[in-house]
């Protein structure tokens, strides 16, 4: 049991470092003992190095003991699974314990201000974009430039730049990324004829024939709020170029202008072929329509193929969404980065240090990408061999395109993209008539909270 | 009527006559109607019983409206996968010290608010009752801030604060169940013969001792129908663990529901089984106590 | 489990034989200083918890709703704003107008369906019958489930592709996600649940009303449903008015179920919903949901301050 270590480690994190460097060992301890607490003087003394930052058990060198904590979205079975492999390695490498507290990922993407401000974990899932920067800049979560010191080099700039706040440290350490494409069964195209979609006259062709094939043409869920911003995110790179995209995120565009109307008018002319019934649906669900051959292609990332096994897996193929303005033609996507961060004041910060350096390494990833096998590593030495052909194409495609953007919800304000967009975006699928109404309406509300 | 109800509903019955010269088709209409509205209550449940011990493989074949594919498999592994164990001894931890302490605290105010007058006495309870009826929801940003700064040592939360642990979720439960029971058991209290009290007094007996001796061996009946209504209430309590707890192995049983669609989505056997592995103690609970679970209810309703 | 949380107190003293001696038996100035530390501390724990856990934070969500602040860092980072909040909840919030509707067709639901069912339902079974226990128990039974579990459970039948409804039915609709039917749906849940609370409720009512009443409607040759409307409804008014301050404040309080069904969203927004995905979402618009916990606040203030009334009657007299 981690326990009487946790509470030497909570009682020195009492001390605000201003005041550690000032306080002498000796006198801490003197201190502690006049509480009568039962602590040992060992951890104490750790636990006094964490805090600076020469201590032994600062650095990712140190030598970690003890366990763990982690806190994990991963709450569906392939990713869940993937995390166990992973730990179990890394317990086996580094004789450091892990206690993984898994949730549900909707809820703890939506705790996630609560849980940071409360009894985060060592170590959590989370993404690269506005959304972790934000919380670094909130000092809400943990700076680990020196363990990218050791991980550097395995990392494109790419991949580096994406784990920096805004102060220039490091809080982030990818593991994955996956592009949003449209997906399809290649065997059901094979077998109907149907051809990969270049430009948006052929995306309406083509749902027009899977339409009158009985096919639901788009497969689309939007239950949980977030997929339908996938879609709004490429038709908007599609229609209105990249930095346009991110000017509109950062709030610097009116939601009001002329170039987003346009945006929802195209996707109001794509919303027949889209599955009814969207706002019920988990992505999941929509997932197995594909799988089932009942619908004709999916446009979300490709996590999706968790949902395939199997023969189904090999099956499974995917383009880029088709060019919608042709001096933008197909150089955005999204493809969002998740991976890990380090809590402010992590309970055993060596090994949450140690168990960042090694989900980083290549072998790690690995072990990872064995079994969740809809994502690509974000490691540059990546045994790609053992890709799959998604994985392989998904390498590709996010190699190959100019502009990758993160994803709306992690490309703008927390506040905005869950009290705004969310109910914006399903008001529209529900009514795609009042397009006016709609960006006047989010344009105000984005005033009311970009001023904060 | 300064007795509970439990008795008061079998002596209010025997004193109305049996009308026995009704006809006998209105006699049948009425027992056909209860009947169906009762089938009626019991479906879904029933239903969600019958969904539980089928195979998915079978019922997705051919459909729910078939015959056939028992199993009780869905059971081990609904338990499994949403580890109902730890979640049933999570809320064993809530529920348990909740009531205790709920009815404790309850009783001490109670004997005060009913034994002596003073001139908060009434504000006090109007203020105990409303705290009952406000919209927790208006209560949570406040409420967590303060679990979220109150640092305790390790050996009571393991977060290092209350957030996040079940002595938050113990503090609150009791604190909002407290006024209801107050209200109960002070009417109970008042109605108990005061020379009880004279005699004690003239004993020398202390308050405590008045208290611990005399009033709460009294007040046996309502405390069992409280103890009875508050296991259950607290058993299904949702709103506060589900945001007041981070850690997805310490939510109760029945905040862990919305954890559990992730898990199961797929397929309504599973669901099914889950969902009678959750409503079970309740509905032990409901059917070995009944008496106590309805008189607990209408001795607030009568002012017992 | 919101519902039940509601306590069920009905004054029905208009019938209480004996009466009760103004106050308690003792003063306190008449304690010894052993028993007053006790008597103190019997009155003080409680008191002190309910404060501490329930008021304090009532008033500090009023305070907070007149701030802007995104949840982090200390109290000096909140930025005062006045009215700012409310004006954007009435003016600029398009989730606040349906929350406030559907809040409104609960409420109605409650009234239309399940309390006139569940009256209807006690009147019936306040006979002596065979088979009475039976009944109650049936229709009793989903009370003790939590609303949560109640909307878990009704999934299966309201599930698209494996629902029960539709198997039988050979529709195709979602009845939880399409946003057109799902307030009904779960509203049909809820009701479910509530008419076995508003019988039990009124059977207990029932069972106070002096037999005597009946008799002497009866002797005057009024039918039974002459009685029942003009002698035993008026009679049982502080029932009545206790059973709907609670239906007012469970369709104020309503949350589990759609939290359960989806978060709140799509057709099941719920001002209390909205107040807690603004509050504890990854969003945190701290002020903005102070602003409309505070109108919950509110409106079940008045609700509160009749069921008080109500309840703490006798006591005054």
């Amino acid at each position: 049991m981690p326990k009487p270590e946790s509470q030497e480690h909570y009682l020195a994190s009492l001390v605000p470092p201003s005041a550690r460097a000032g306080v002498t060992r000796r006198g801490l301890l003197k201190g502690a003992a006049g509480t009568g607490a039962a602590l040992s003087m060992s951890g104490l003394l750790s636990a006094c190095g964490g805090g600076s930052s020469s201590g032994a058990g600062g650095s990712a060198g140190g030598k970690p003991t003890g366990t763990v904590t982690f806190g994990s979205n991963a709450s569906d079975a392939p990713p869940k699974k993937a995390f166990a492999e992973v730990f179990a390695a890394f317990t086996a490498a580094k004789k450091v314990k892990t206690k993984v507290n898994t949730v549900d990922h909707n809820t703890f993407q939506e705790q996630i201000n609560n849980y940071l401000q409360g009894n985060p974990d060592d170590v959590f899932t989370w993404f690269a974009g506005y959304r972790m920067r934000f919380f670094a800049a909130q000092g809400l979560v943990g700076d680990i430039s020196d363990v990218w010191k050791t991980i550097g080099p395995d990392f494109s700039d790419s991949f580096k730049q994406a784990s920096t706040g805004d102060d220039g440290k490091q809080y982030f350490v990818p593991i994955y990324n996956y592009p949003w494409v449209l997906m399809y069964r290649k065997s059901l195209w094979a077998d109907r004829g149907y051809q990969p979609p270049k430009t948006m006259d052929e995306l309406t062709t083509l749902a027009t024939t899977m339409k009158k094939d009985g096919l639901s043409p788009i497969a689309f869920a939007d239950k949980d709020g977030w997929p339908a911003m996938g879609t709004f995110d490429i038709l908007n790179m599609r229609t209105n170029g990249y930095d346009f995209h991110v000017s509109l995120m950062a709030g610097k565009e009116s939601w009001q202008d002329a170039k987003v109307k346009q945006v929802f008018d195209t996707w109001k002319g794509l919303l027949p072929y889209h599955q009814e019934g969207s706002l019920g649906r988990t992505w999941q669900e929509a997932a197995q329509g594909l799988v089932k051959k009942q619908s004709g292609m999916y446009l979300l990332g490709t996590f999706a193929s968790q949902q395939f096994t199997g023969a189904d897996l090999d099956d499974l193929d995917f383009v880029a969404f088709p060019e919608v303005a042709s001096e933008h033609g197909q150089d955005s996507i999204d493809a969002p980065i998740d991976g890990l961060m380090m809590s402010k004041s992590p309970k055993n910060e060596a090994g949450a240090k140690a168990l960042l350096t090694y989900v980083a390494s290549a072998e790690a990833e690995n072990i990872y990408l064995k079994t969740d096998h809809g994502d690509v590593g974000a490691n540059k030495n990546v045994d790609t061999s053992k890709y799959n052909a998604v994985q392989k194409k998904s390498a590709e495609i996010i190699g190959s395109t100019k502009n990758i953007a993160q994803f709306l919800d992690r490309d703008t304000r927390p506040d905005f993209a869950s009290t705004v967009i969310i109910p914006a975006l399903q008001d529209f699928i529900k009514n795609p008539s009042d397009i006016d109404g709609l960006t006047s309406s989010i344009e105000k509300q984005k005033k009311s909270i970009f001023v904060a | 009527m300064s007795t509970a109800v439990a008795t008061e509903a079998t002596s209010a019955g025997s004193k109305r006559p049996v009308r026995a010269h009704k006809p006998m088709g209105r006699k049948f209409a009425l027992h056909a109607f209860l009947i169906v509205i009762s089938v009626a209550w019991l479906f879904p449940v029933l239903y969600a019983i019958l969904s539980s011990v089928r195979t998915y493989a079978y019922t997705q074949k051919h459909g729910y409206l078939s015959f056939g594919g028992w199993t009780f498999d869905n059971y081990q592994k609904a338990w499994q996968q949403a580890d109902f164990t730890q979640h049933f001894v999570n809320t064993a931890y809530i529920t348990i010290p909740a009531v205790v302490l709920t009815l404790f605290l309850s009783s001490c105010m109670a004997f005060v608010l009913a034994r002596y007058s003073f001139r908060l006495n009434l504000t006090l309870l109007g203020v105990f009752l409303a705290a009952n009826l406000l919209p927790q929801q208006a209560l949570l940003i406040p409420l967590f801030r303060m679990f979220r700064d109150i640092h305790v040592p390790f050996w009571i939360s393991d977060s290092g604060t209350l957030l996040n642990s079940y002595w938050a979720l113990i503090l609150v439960n009791t604190a909002f169940q407290t006024g209801f029971c107050t209200f109960v058991l002070s009417n109970y209290m008042k109605a108990l013969p005061r020379e009880l009290y004279e005699a004690a007094q003239v004993d020398g007996a202390s308050v405590v001792r008045q208290f611990f001796q005399l009033t709460l061996p009294l007040c046996r009946p309502p405390l069992a129908a409280l103890a009875t209504l508050e296991v259950a209430w607290i058993y299904n309590e949702f709103f506060w663990a589900t945001v007041l707890l981070q850690s997805g192995d310490k939510f109760p049983i029945t905040s862990s529901l919305n954890n559990l669609r992730g898990e199961f989505f797929t397929d309504n056997n599973l669901v099914a089984a889950g969902s009678v592995v959750v409503a079970l103690p309740p509905l032990i609970i409901f059917f070995l106590l009944q008496k106590q679970f309805v008189a607990g209810l209408t001795l607030g309703a009568t002012k017992g | 489990m919101t519902s039940l949380e509601t306590p069920v107190i009905t004054g029905t003293r208009s019938n209480a034989p004996v009466k009760k001696r103004k106050g308690g038996y003792g003063s306190l100035g008449r304690l010894s200083r052993g028993d007053r530390i006790a008597v103190s501390l019997m009155l003080g724990v409680p008191t002190l918890l309910v404060l501490w856990l329930v008021w304090v934070p009532a008033v500090l969500s009023v305070v907070l709703s007149f701030a802007s602040w995104q949840g982090i860092g200390g109290i000096d980072t909140i930025r005062w704003i006045g009215f700012e909040n409310y004006k954007n909840v009435f003016t600029n919030y398009p989730p606040f107008a349906p929350a406030l509707e559907h809040n409104v067709i609960w409420l109605a639901m409650l009234f239309v369906l399940a309390t006139p069912l569940g009256v209807f339902l006690a009147v019936l079974l306040d006979k002596e019958m065979k088979g009475g226990r039976f009944y109650q128990s049936a229709l009793f039974l989903p009370v003790v489930l939590s609303l949560a579990l109640v909307g878990f459970m009704w999934q299966l039948i309201y599930s698209q592709d494996q629902g029960l409804l539709n198997a039988v039915t050979g529709s195709k609709i979602d009845w939880y996600g399409d946003p057109k039917v799902n307030l009904w749906a779960v509203l049909v849940a809820t009701c479910w649940r509530q008419t076995g609370y508003v019988m039990l409720l009124y059977l207990a009512g029932l069972k106070a009303v002096d037999p005597s009443l009946r008799e002497a409607a009866k002797v005057d040759g009024a039918s039974e449903t002459q009685t029942f409307f003009r002698v035993v409804l008026p009679v049982m008014r502080p029932i009545n008015i206790v059973v709907l301050v609670i239906t007012f404040i469970e369709a104020l309080r309503a949350f589990d179920i759609v939290w359960v069904v989806n978060k709140g969203r799509n057709g099941l927004e719920l001002i209390s919903t909205l107040v807690t995905s603004n509050i504890i979402g990854e969003a945190s618009r701290i002020g903005f949901g102070s602003a409309l916990a505070t109108i919950m606040l509110a409106i079940s203030s008045v609700f509160v301050a009749l069921y008080l009334r109500i309840a703490l009657r006798e006591d005054k007299a």
